[in-house]
């Protein structure tokens, strides 16, 4: 099939950036959304001109490198992410538009590639279980319940890819806090430090100058993972009961 | 100038292991981490550590020496350590709890690595290993990790290919996934306490070696382009394999051997290169374009039957229409006690034999049909739909996305594809290589698995090296420190950074007509085809003549756009690509050189009657690690091989059988 | 401390009272107290203005007298009032500051953006809320306090204290009528995306049955509440009540 893209490009963070458009064509159903990308840049190469830059690393719908705004949705049409999206999902003819994730706390790297550390800050704020290697008990003397388990580990799949940030209106990452949360604190393992989490989380978030919630379901349908909206909902009740 | 041998590389002195204790093998470990020297809590923070990667073994290893109070410089080319490509690990990781008390033991898990890796692993390491085990379980648990429980909330555990016990822990098919972000939770916690420095988006180019010893690197910052030093007492290399010299592999696609093969390169010999693992279940090429590999858990082989038509004629027929007795269930045919669940060199090059047998299915990728079938009707038909999808459901989401094709209705297609590399930088009991202050953990160095890595034990390895045994060894080598401080203008330092600075602007001036990319799928190709699941002595050194040659291309006629001072993706891979080249043919020469066959390295002139692989202990029983004696961009110097023994003193050698 | 080559130091803005969740919950919480008042308010309507004249002034009456001799005369409306109004301000304060914060958390803005999940009654939520704050500041110079005085046919001292005769005397303005019907339909929509956000904001919908709940009270609520408050002014439009 043949297409026409039109590709946000911007040389540097201070650059003034702008929406340049390319035909490509010849593009197989099977190629995955990255491929067809590569095939665009090795074109681009070809007749001297920079290729795109693009995030994406291991191009299993795991690592969370990879991101895009592909026609105005988190990650495209598809709930998965980029790297695992096809072209299948597009029809002949179609012209895509193609842009950054566009948050405040994200600020532009490089045409399509954006900064994400503020998760990273976020996390080491206290999105953790503190415990010295090789102090850890027997593990099977920790029992959890199975629903309990369960739910850890459906919030645990997050990816940190920030998609949720993307889709939200408001560039929120409460989804992304939400998930943490949920995940630490519903083991038993994770109650010591339930409330001074909570607090210090979501200090970072909002000092990163990401926006607050207004519960609009964006994120939680932009998510690869499928994270459900109500971790925010356990969010904000953990923070309301928060004594610290 | 010793003899070449071969025209290709030449015999140096005998190498050994002088660091594991000589005491009986389940002492050891106790042994040396009281006899390794301590350094005390308040001289720690004086003590400086760089880890390149932030993997299960770099991530690991930094959150637990960040923690003892040692001051970290951790490194990764992604923009957060949590992207490490230790995250895609599906199945699971091994531990020898004996929850089942199925007869597991420590000593069994010993055993079944060191068979497993068919005899060409070092028992101290594997015993290690297989003994911190269980403690890697414990921590990864009170961390949070959600590891799969049964209704009574306890651990639950699968059995994986190679073995007739369960000790495998999962989290669903994301343990991996679930580890990494422990193991980096647990390093961001470091970062916020200060002890732990994180460089995301920063590609070591170079190693620094000072009177003889690792005391920094050469990073170069990926957004701004800037080449920086960075020093320290203590140099820990945990960045990963190599499987992405066969440009299509399940590696992502940053993974690559520079870090590694610049400090082999400076002097530390590399192990095995020759020993890459092919996974059997992998999504098959659809096109030229591919990217990527993906590889779908081993775990799929516990309720899945692999088969192909019995008869060529049937291989464009629906699956679904040919009937029981027309299906030949290989594996099971061929190995009735293991069955599907043969460890993954065998279940590799079963489907490689059937498909050039003319019987493979899916579409024609040059003259064969490279595709078997894994089927779940009968598991859907015993456990329900339900069932398959609670346990299996993203593995197939996957592959529906990918394919395009529901499994649940036709059975899914799969391929072995390259996944690991058992090869690495040599190490000694204590992972440091052979040069002295530069370590080597996980992936990167050529560890415990010898030939073969059985599933579910390369995390297991990761986390090992980075929790348990990497924290206790580099103790004892730094305990001798603070070492002489270096000086930011010292010779050894200008040098490497001449060499990398040197080095990009010899790609960036080439300026010929052919991309990265292109030389980088051809070289994948003359690799797979040459030194893949199956090699004989013409195609090696065809293979060795062909790389030469697209070598000399790449250094006269790379296209790299862009410059040197702002991100450039062109820039980071034709770096990595140029450092392919040079290790593509190592691995060759390994490969020439060991003419039996053993565990994922299968000679073709050295095999059974009935085909399976044989290993000639008499002549191959040692690790063959390889010293780089020089050679610029056009050449490359013969290198020198020098053989460690393998010394079997508890296990006894035997030609595996999985039948 | 992360190294990271493009963003700047984050600045500190907060502690656990700046914070978008502390803000967000002092809206969840006021907007409760408005959801319970316009119950009651639309009770009160409903209930009595269909009785006839003396019924509804005598209702109105019982209002001003409900507690005492406990309470001065007027007492419980102006706690009342006086909760209400310190509800405002928060809300008000609450969205500004949250809205001011969205807009600079996304200073570039996207070429095309898709909104996949919202509903649509929460694209309406800030500008719909300042229009219900016009409206209510209007209803309240019109009803509650009476300086406007549309629709009394000029004899507006007479009917001030008639609350029944100014009531309907409004309603058989047209446009009077129709302004009243938007703005409720403005506060169905509010009522439909904030009775769900609360919920939310609240904890109370941390699991997907929760959140099914959540939803459904939200639009039953909003549309008893909307439709509740229509009924009267569209009577007497109509003439059902006169």
């Amino acid at each position: 099939m043949n297409l026409t893209l039109k590709i946000w490009r911007q040389s540097g963070p201070d650059a003034q950036g702008e929406l340049v458009t390319y035909p490509v064509n010849d593009v197989s159903e099977d190629m995955s959304f990255l491929e067809m990308l590569d095939v665009l840049n090795e074109d681009l190469t070809a007749k001297d001109e920079e290729p795109v830059a693009f995030d994406s690393d291991c191009r299993e719908g795991i690592c969370g490198m990879c991101s895009l705004m592909i026609n105005g949705e988190a990650h495209g049409p598809e709930v998965t992410t980029t790297c695992q999206l096809h072209m299948r999902s597009f029809s002949d003819g179609e012209t895509i538009t193609i842009e950054p994730w566009r948050a405040q706390a994200f600020p532009l790297v490089k045409d399509l590639i954006v900064d994400r550390s503020a998760f990273d800050r976020i996390i080491q704020a206290g999105g953790y279980i503190s415990v010295k290697t090789g102090a850890a008990v027997e593990a099977n003397n920790l029992q959890v319940q199975k629903h309990k388990a369960d739910r850890a580990f459906d919030t645990a799949t997050c990816i940190g890819c920030g998609a949720c940030v993307a889709a939200c209106p408001n560039a929120s990452g409460m989804l992304f806090l939400g998930a943490k949360i949920t995940h630490l604190g519903e083991l038993p393992q994770g109650q010591a430090e339930r409330d001074s989490r909570v607090v210090k989380m979501i200090n970072q978030h909002d000092a990163e100058d990401f926006g607050g919630c207004q519960n609009l379901g964006e994120c939680s349908a932009a998510c690869p993972k499928e994270i459900p909206l109500n971790v925010i909902s356990q969010l904000n009740r953990d923070f309301i009961k928060a004594k610290s | 100038m010793p003899e070449l041998i071969d025209n290709l590389y030449s015999l140096g002195d005998q190498i050994e292991d002088t660091r594991a204790p000589d005491v009986p093998i389940a002492e050891m470990w106790t042994k040396a981490k009281f006899d390794n020297k301590l350094v005390n809590p308040t001289n720690r923070r004086k003590l400086s550590v760089i880890i390149v990667g932030t993997g299960l073994a770099g991530g690991a290893a930094a959150a637990t020496l960040g923690e003892a109070g040692y001051h970290v410089k951790s490194f990764c080319y992604q923009d957060s350590p949590r992207r490490a490509h230790s995250v895609a690990a599906q199945g699971g990781i091994n531990a020898a709890k004996n929850y089942n008390d199925d007869g597991d033991s420590i000593y069994r898990l010993f055993y079944d690595t060191v068979k497993g890796g068919d005899y060409r692993s070092r028992e101290s390491n594997s015993y290690r290993l297989a003994e911190v085990s269980a403690n890697i379980i414990d921590q990864c648990v009170a961390q949070g990790v959600p590891f799969a429980r049964d209704y009574g909330g306890l651990l639950d555990n699968r059995s994986f290919g190679g073995v007739q016990v369960a000790r495998t822990f999962y989290a669903r098919g994301q343990t991996g996934q679930q580890l990494l972000i422990g193991a980096y939770q647990a390093m961001e916690r470091q970062v916020a306490e200060g002890t732990v420095e994180q460089f995301t988006r920063h590609e070591m180019l170079e190693v620094i070696i000072v009177d003889g010893k690792a005391r920094g690197i050469i990073a170069r910052d990926m957004v701004t382009g800037e080449i920086e030093t960075h020093l320290a007492d203590v140099v820990v290399l945990a960045s990963g394999g190599y499987g992405n010299v066969f440009y299509l592999s399940t590696n992502a696609m940053g993974c690559n051997v520079t870090a590694t093969w610049r400090a082999h390169r400076k002097g530390a010999y590399f192990a095995n290169p020759c020993y890459t693992q092919i996974h059997p279940t992998c999504i098959p090429v659809a096109g030229d374009y591919q990217s990527k590999l993906t590889l779908m858990s081993e775990s799929l082989r516990n309720d899945g039957r692999i088969w192909v038509p019995k008869s060529r004629d049937d291989v464009e027929k629906d699956p679904r229409d040919i009937p029981e007795e027309d299906r030949d269930y290989y594996l099971e045919r061929k190995y009735p006690a293991f069955g599907n669940l043969v460890p993954r060199d065998i279940g590799s090059r079963q489907a490689k034999v059937v498909c050039d047998e003319g019987r493979g299915v899916g579409p024609k990728v040059g003259d064969f049909r490279r595709g078997v079938y894994l089927d779940f009707a009968s598991a859907i038909e015993r456990m329900g739909e339900e069932a398959v999808k609670a346990k299996y459901g993203n593995l197939f989401d996957m592959y529906q996305q990918i394919t395009g094709e529901n499994p649940y209705e036709v059975p899914m297609r799969i391929y072995p594809a390259v996944h690991y590399t058992m090869g690495g930088l040599w190490v000694d009991y204590n992972l440091e290589t052979t040069v002295p202050g530069l370590f080597a953990a996980g992936e990167a160095n050529f560890s415990d698995h010898g030939a073969n890595r059985l599933g579910a034990s390369s995390l297991m390895q990761c986390l090992s090296d980075g929790y348990f045994v990497l924290p206790n060894t580099i103790r004892d080598y730094l305990a001798s420190g603070p070492f002489e401080p270096v000086a930011e203008d010292a010779p050894e330092v200008l040098e490497a950074r001449k060499t990398v600075e040197d080095r990009i602007e010899k790609l960036l001036s080439i300026n010929g007509d052919r991309t990265v990319d292109s030389f980088h799928k051809e070289l994948g190709n003359i690799v797979w085809e040459y030194c893949g699941m199956e090699r004989n002595d013409a195609g090696l050194r065809k293979g060795i003549d062909l790389v030469r040659s697209l070598r000399e291309e790449f250094w006269r006629n790379v296209k790299v756009p862009g410059s040197a001072t702002t991100l450039n993706q062109s820039l980071e891979k034709a770096g990595r690509v140029a450092d392919f080249f040079e290790l593509a043919e190592l691995m060759f020469i390994d490969a020439l050189h060991r003419t039996e066959s053993c565990g994922c390295h299968f000679r073709s002139e050295s095999q059974t009657e009935d085909g399976e692989a044989l290993r000639d202990d008499d002549k191959f029983a040692y690790v063959a690690a390889w010293e780089f004696t020089g050679g610029d961009e056009g050449t490359f110097e013969p290198p020198v091989l020098h053989k460690e023994d393998l010394v079997y003193n508890f296990i006894q050698l035997k030609q595996r059988s999985y039948k | 401390m992360a190294t990271s080559t493009v963003s700047k130091p984050p600045r500190v803005r907060t502690g656990k009272q700046g914070s978008t969740i502390f803000l967000k919950t002092l809206m969840a919480v006021t907007g409760v107290i408005f959801v319970l008042y316009v119950i009651a308010h639309m009770y009160g309507n409903l209930y009595k203005l269909f009785d006839g004249h003396a019924a509804f002034n005598e209702y109105s009456e019982h209002l001003r007298t409900i507690g005492e001799p406990m309470l001065p005369r007027h007492g419980l409306l102006t706690i009342i009032e006086v909760v209400l109004g310190i509800s405002v301000v928060l809300h008000v304060y609450s969205a500004v500051v949250l809205w001011k914060r969205a807009k600079a958390a996304r200073p570039q803005r996207y070429a095309v953006k898709k909104s996949i999940a919202r509903s649509f009654s929460s694209r309406w939520m800030r500008w719909g809320g300042a229009f219900l704050l016009l409206f209510v500041i209007w209803h309240l110079l019109e009803f509650t306090n009476p300086k406007i005085n549309v629709g009394d046919g000029g004899n507006g001292a007479a009917i001030k204290h008639d609350p029944y005769m100014l009531v309907v005397h409004s309603f058989n303005v047209w446009w009077l009528t129709l302004i009243y019907v938007l703005a409720m339909i403005a506060l169905g929509m509010h009522l439909r995306h904030g009775i769900w956000s609360a919920a939310q904001t609240l904890g109370f919908t941390s699991t997907v049955r929760a959140r099914t709940i959540a939803n459904i009270v939200a639009v039953v609520v909003a549309l008893v509440v909307a439709v509740g408050f229509v009924i009267p002014p569209l009577a007497i439009a109509f003439g059902g009540i006169k």
